[in-house]
């Protein structure tokens, strides 16, 4: 068992955890995973490690809630305990002296792309973090990622943390601007990270992506997190999570992350419908 | 009654039929199949063993059971002793009498096979291993004193489970690591609850607890800690016993559609995290109407059994070659046929076909014939020129076999691979070329057998043990 030493929400329906896992906090790097089980009936599900503490021997972890499992699991406090916790899984992400890089994250992203950034910094690149969210409630850890970041940009959907947009947006303006950027690094939302690569393809920005397929043991052994990138079937969960974003199929992605969703509906309301007064 | 001085003429008593669920019930349970032959059917059963002086059965069994011995016990009603006699040489006798392709082994050999049904071998090793887990005392036997040596088991299949019981009693400290949050292996995450209950699993990893053996769940050796870093900790010696645990697709056009499954993912859903309950379990899994299954050896025979249990209205089994090549125990092709599953032989798969919300609708399949002998000495399937087909489904399971995964070799320095990525091991000893390393299983065979698994761990177990005493 694993146990939950620290429960926070940061936005509505985005929650911080800090976890006792002291195997993983020793050999967590930038951009590499755990694969979570709450209790006997739950399923397994990928988050990424948003950050560790190896003295203390915790990981952290951010997630939204958007079906069964990221529901049950905002009811947690500290104190509380999950059932397994495997990893650190996935090749962590490539540091490397690049030059001016722009760490980009949305949703979960913008915990998950902070230990890249981070990372990065340290490699000595110039690093910009540009964040957006759909309105600015939704935002969390500017204060972190501004610690770690050169330059640090918010971008809204309807424009309540100005300038209205998104990431792509701002790329876009940046490159506009006169300003060069070698590498953009992104996490988040697939839809994001698709508009994304789209953006950076006719810049000739090499984009590097953290595909979230969907996943089951996270050691190469299923098959489930299957890939088309360049052409050829890839396993995120091995070969991954991290691709070259203009070489990725988007549409197999996004269909594919749809393979459950009337089953992911149905759990989800039964699960509501038995536990309405604990959301409460 | 004999009467004196003549040899008893041995009355000549039939197979005692193993009663089992129907057919019609248990396509819509995960309820194990068989129930178990009763006391007096074993015993009986027990009998019809000519109790030879040089026993076939035994030259075929991979661990050299001592089958007349045991099963002599059995007809004398020495359930306890007769348990005994097998785990010398057998760790998990509960499984292999469920498991084991006895119709090649044991019973294919027996010489009362060759004019009658032979003894049932398998039978009767399940029925013992099961009277003494329902009735045993549960008494653990001597441990030899502690050696303070460490020993490190990477997974928890047939193969580490073994090596772990033998080098516990032999004194040594041993913790197993295991990637999943449950020990087993194939037998908890690939094979069905109706074939082989998890409980049964569990309670021979319990067994090992109970004499000692760590377990550390969660554990992917490779990631959270490398083969090297075991040393460094204290481990004097590491067993490698990871499975094959690689997927093989078709690399055919539609292959990525949803509702196109390796059998691996199918079942791990299925069994290890049991979406056959769900939504009471949270892991889903697709429920199709019409289920094509590729491959027909044991894992594909499981897929299609689950198939039907989840709900399938067709379940059919598509094999490249004929009936006869089908490499499946034959229990599971006659259970899978009385459950409804359908054979089509000589078709390859094509394509898959999907509608335009990317599901599977149909898959396109080429008849095959029978040409010259290849490699394997089966007959090499040909294709027939312009006989493609359309086979609607809404389920495709890939189950055509699997490949070495590469993880832990990967992060292992100086762990020699054979060209299909997979770990050489001296067939002896379970030697690697790294000291201090052993591996055994399918990790270093391919995709065989549990008693094939647990036949190199007791051989590695073996020279473990002589390198923990005598050195490498
Ligand atoms: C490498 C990786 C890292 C991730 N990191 C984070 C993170 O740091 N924070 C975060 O909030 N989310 C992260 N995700 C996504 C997260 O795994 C899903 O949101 C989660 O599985 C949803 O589970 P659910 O039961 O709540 O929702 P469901 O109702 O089951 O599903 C909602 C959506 O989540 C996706 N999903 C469902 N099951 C899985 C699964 N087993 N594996 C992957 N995706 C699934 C599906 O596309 C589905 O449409 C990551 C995914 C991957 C692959
Ligand atoms: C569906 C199916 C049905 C079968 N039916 C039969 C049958 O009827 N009869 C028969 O004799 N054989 C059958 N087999 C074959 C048999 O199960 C295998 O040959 C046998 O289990 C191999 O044992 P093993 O110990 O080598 O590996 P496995 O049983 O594969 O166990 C390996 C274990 O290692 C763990 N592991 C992997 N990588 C790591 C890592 N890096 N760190 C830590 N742990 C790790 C895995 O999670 C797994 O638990 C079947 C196989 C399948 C898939
Ligand atoms: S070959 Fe058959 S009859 Fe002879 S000892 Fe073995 S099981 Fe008994
Ligand atoms: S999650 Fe199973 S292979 Fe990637």
């Amino acid at each position: 068992m694993f146990k939950i030493l620290v429960k926070q929400e940061l936005a509505p329906n985005i929650h911080l955890v800090k976890i006792a896992a002291s195997g993983i906090a020793k050999k967590a790097q930038p951009g590499q995973f755990v694969i979570i089980i709450l209790d006997e009936k739950g399923e397994k599900i990928p988050l990424t490690i948003a950050d560790w503490d190896r003295k203390e021997g915790s990981i952290t972890i951010v997630f939204m809630e958007v079906g069964t499992t990221t529901h049950r699991f905002a009811t947690l406090n500290a104190g509380d305990s999950i059932e397994s916790v495997v990893g650190p899984l996935g090749i962590p992400a490539h540091i490397d002296k690049i030059g001016t890089l722009a760490c980009v994250g949305g949703c979960y992203g913008i915990a998950a792309i902070m230990p890249i950034a981070r990372a990065m910094k340290e490699a000595g690149n110039k690093v910009i973090t540009i964040i957006e969210a759909r309105s600015k409630y939704l935002l969390y850890w500017e204060d972190e990622l501004r610690k770690v970041s050169d330059q640090f940009l918010v971008t809204t959907g309807d424009g309540s943390h100005a300038p209205q947009g998104w990431i792509s947006d701002r790329i876009n303006q940046i490159v506009d601007e006169g300003d060069k950027i070698d590498l953009v690094f992104a996490i988040g939302c697939t839809y994001m990270m698709k508009t994304c690569s789209e953006a950076t393809k006719p810049l000739g920005i090499k984009t590097i992506v953290h595909l979230n397929s969907i996943m089951v043991d996270g050691t190469g052994m299923c098959g489930c997190c299957r890939v088309s990138v360049g052409g050829t079937t890839k396993f995120a969960c091995v070969d991954g999570p991290e691709f070259d974003g203009h070489q990725v199929d988007w549409d197999i992605l996004l269909t594919r992350q749809k393979g459950y969703q009337d089953e992911e509906i149905r759990s989800l309301h039964e699960w509501e419908s038995k536990n309405w007064r604990r959301i409460n | 009654m004999a009467e004196p001085g003549k040899k008893p003429k041995k009355e000549k008593i039939p197979k005692q039929p193993m009663p089992e669920q129907e057919p019609a019930v248990r396509a819509r349970n995960f309820d194990e199949v068989p129930f178990g032959l009763s006391q007096e059917a074993a015993m009986k059963e027990a009998e019809r063993c000519l109790q030879c002086k040089k026993p076939l059965c035994i030259t075929d069994c991979p661990v050299e059971v001592d089958i007349p011995g045991f099963v002599k016990l059995i007809a004398e009603g020495k359930f306890a002793e007769s348990i005994r006699k097998i785990w010398e040489t057998n760790a998990l006798p509960a499984v292999c009498g469920r498991v084991c392709p006895q119709e090649i082994q044991c019973e294919g050999k027996c010489i009362v096979g060759k004019k009658d049904d032979p003894v049932a071998v398998g039978n009767l090793e399940r029925f013992v291993a099961d009277y003494e887990r329902m009735y045993g005392k549960g008494e653990l036997p001597p441990k030899a004193e502690s050696t303070g040596k460490k020993v490190a088991v990477v997974g928890s299949g047939p193969a580490g489970l073994t090596v772990a019981g033998d080098l516990i009693l032999k004194g040594h400290e041993v913790t197993i690591f295991e990637a999943f949050h449950k020990p087993g292996g194939v037998l908890v995450y690939g094979i069905p609850e109706f074939r082989l209950p998890k409980e049964i699993v569990f309670s021979e990893v319990n067994f090992l607890e109970r004499l000692g053996v760590k377990l550390v769940r969660n554990a992917v050796v490779g990631r959270i800690v490398t083969v090297d870093e075991l040393f460094e900790e204290g481990f004097d010696a590491v067993f490698v016993g990871v499975g094959a645990g690689l997927p093989t697709f078709l690399r055919i056009p539609g292959e990525n559609l949803i509702s196109v499954f390796s059998a691996n993912e199918y079942l791990t859903r299925t069994n290890l995290m049991k979406a056959y309950l769900f939504p009471e379990y949270d892991t889903p899994i697709v429920r199709g109407k019409k289920v094509i299954t590729l491959g027909a050896g044991n894992v594909a025979m499981d897929s299609a059994r689950t198939a039907i249990r989840l709900g399938a209205e067709k379940s059919l089994i598509v094999y490249r070659r004929s009936r006869t090549e089908v490499p499946a125990r034959g229990a599971e092709v006659h259970h899978a046929e009385e459950e409804g599953v359908e054979f089509y032989f000589l078709t390859a798969p094509m394509k898959f076909i999907g509608d335009e919300n990317g599901r599977l609708i149909g898959m396109e399949g080429l008849k095959m014939e029978l040409g010259e002998p290849d490699d394997s000495g089966r007959r090499r399937p040909v294709p027939i020129e312009g006989s493609e087909f359309e086979l609607e489904c809404d389920l495709a399971i890939i189950a055509v076999g699997a490949g070495a995964n590469p993880l832990l070799a990967k992060t292992t320095e100086g762990l020699n691979l054979n060209k299909w990525g997979y770990i050489v091991a001296e067939p002896e000893t379970g030697k690697t070329s790294k000291q201090g390393v052993w591996a055994g299983g399918d990790i270093v065979t391919g995709s065989a057998t549990v008693i094939l698994a647990m036949g190199a761990g007791r051989e590695a177990a073996n020279s473990i043990h002589k390198y923990l005493t005598l050195g490498w």
